[in-house]
């Protein structure tokens, strides 16, 4: 799990004050809203969510953009405790 | 001048054209105009699009773009702002992020096809916003310190280290347990004071801010005279729940609602 290390307050956008958290924004934007089918130049369902979703909500926030708390990855170990 | 496509953010109301004059002067997606578009028989229902360059929102560029983190968030946070907007107005029923079209007719044809059912969802969000609850078991106290001797110096070390490993494990599975109970008193706030509820996957990963494991990711729709109630019972649930965090999110545009809220009325409060 995490170690005691303060998850340092992100220091992303020149807003901070007005900042909802990104990944909120995504859990809403990549599952909700309404989606429509038709004449699209893109349909949704075309897009591979789960893959896009993966890249940003789970895998990376981007290599040039590292967070301040990368190297306080919360490791998932099977065998915890 | 660069070809443009369509964007398009959400479906509203706008029965006099005073959306229409707030919107102006709205930077969106690409730090494009805002625009509505009306259906061919003018009944009010209207469709906030953007025009936006086709380079960028081209089939094949999406799907690369939408995997670029920056880039994402960009276009998350614009189209964000603009349902904000719009929710500041009226009802929204926001689109699915990256929706295009080729040009404006094609966004007038499918709102002609679908005004009635536009109208009615519009109708039925009308008064509620979307709250965010989510719940955390935190890390337990000690975890940074695993080999700190607990108790009398009569255990050896390798004693006192597995008697301290056990005490966390039980503090975590007492933590869980609690965070259950949580969970089951945010459901029951909900059977009083919300009217519908869809279940996000709890977040992990970097962009997770935690502190602590989300276990819980739920939204849900409130009326907006109860959400003041809603949010300080939700927050009220963790307050004798050692090691269990709640938040609560919002208001939020019925996101998590827009496309649900007929196709499953089922999702309504489970257990």
């Amino acid at each position: 799990m995490r170690t005691a290390h303060e998850p340092a307050a992100p220091a992303e956008g020149p807003l901070p004050d007005r900042q909802v958290a990104l990944i909120d924004l995504l859990d809403r934007l990549l599952s909700g809203g309404v989606v429509l089918t038709g004449d699209l130049v893109l349909s949704i369902a075309d897009i591979d969510l789960v893959r896009v979703s993966l890249n940003a909500l789970i895998a990376s926030i981007g290599e040039q953009n590292p967070a301040p708390w990368t190297a306080d990855l919360p490791v998932r170990d099977g065998h915890e405790g | 001048m660069t070809e443009a496509v369509t964007y398009a953010y959400a479906v509203a109301r706008d029965d006099d054209g005073t959306l229409a004059t707030e919107l102006s002067g709205l930077s969106g997606v690409a730090d494009a105009p805002v625009r509505l578009v009306r259906a061919g028989r003018n009944d009010g229902v209207v469709v906030a699009v953007s025009p936006v360059p086709a380079p960028d929102f081209r089939e094949e560029a999406l799907h690369a773009h939408l995997e670029d983190m920056e880039w994402l968030e960009a276009i998350a946070r614009a189209h964000h702002r603009v349902i904000e907007a719009i929710a500041a107005h009226g009802t929204v029923l926001p689109l699915r992020l990256a929706t295009v079209y080729l040009d404006e007719e094609r966004v007038r044809l499918m709102l002609d096809d679908s005004r009635e059912e536009f109208a009615d969802r519009l109708a039925e969000l009308a008064g509620l916003e979307e709250w965010g609850v989510k719940i955390y078991v935190e890390d337990a106290p000690g975890t940074e310190d695993p080999a700190a001797p607990s108790t009398g110096a009569d255990l050896s070390p390798g004693r006192a280290y597995l008697s301290h490993r056990k005490a966390q494990r039980h503090a975590r599975e007492d933590a869980y347990r609690a965070a259950q109970r949580v969970a089951r008193d945010v459901a029951a706030t909900a059977r009083r004071q919300a009217v519908a509820r869809a279940q996000h996957r709890p977040q992990q990963g970097e962009l997770a801010r935690g502190p602590g494991e989300n276990v819980v990711n739920d939204a849900y729709l409130v009326p907006r005279p109860a959400a003041h109630n809603f949010r300080a019972a939700v927050l009220r649930t963790a307050e004798e729940a050692p090691g269990v965090r709640v938040e609560a999110t919002g208001p939020w545009a019925p996101y998590s609602f827009a496309a649900s809220l007929e196709a499953e009325p089922a999702k309504k409060v489970t257990p």
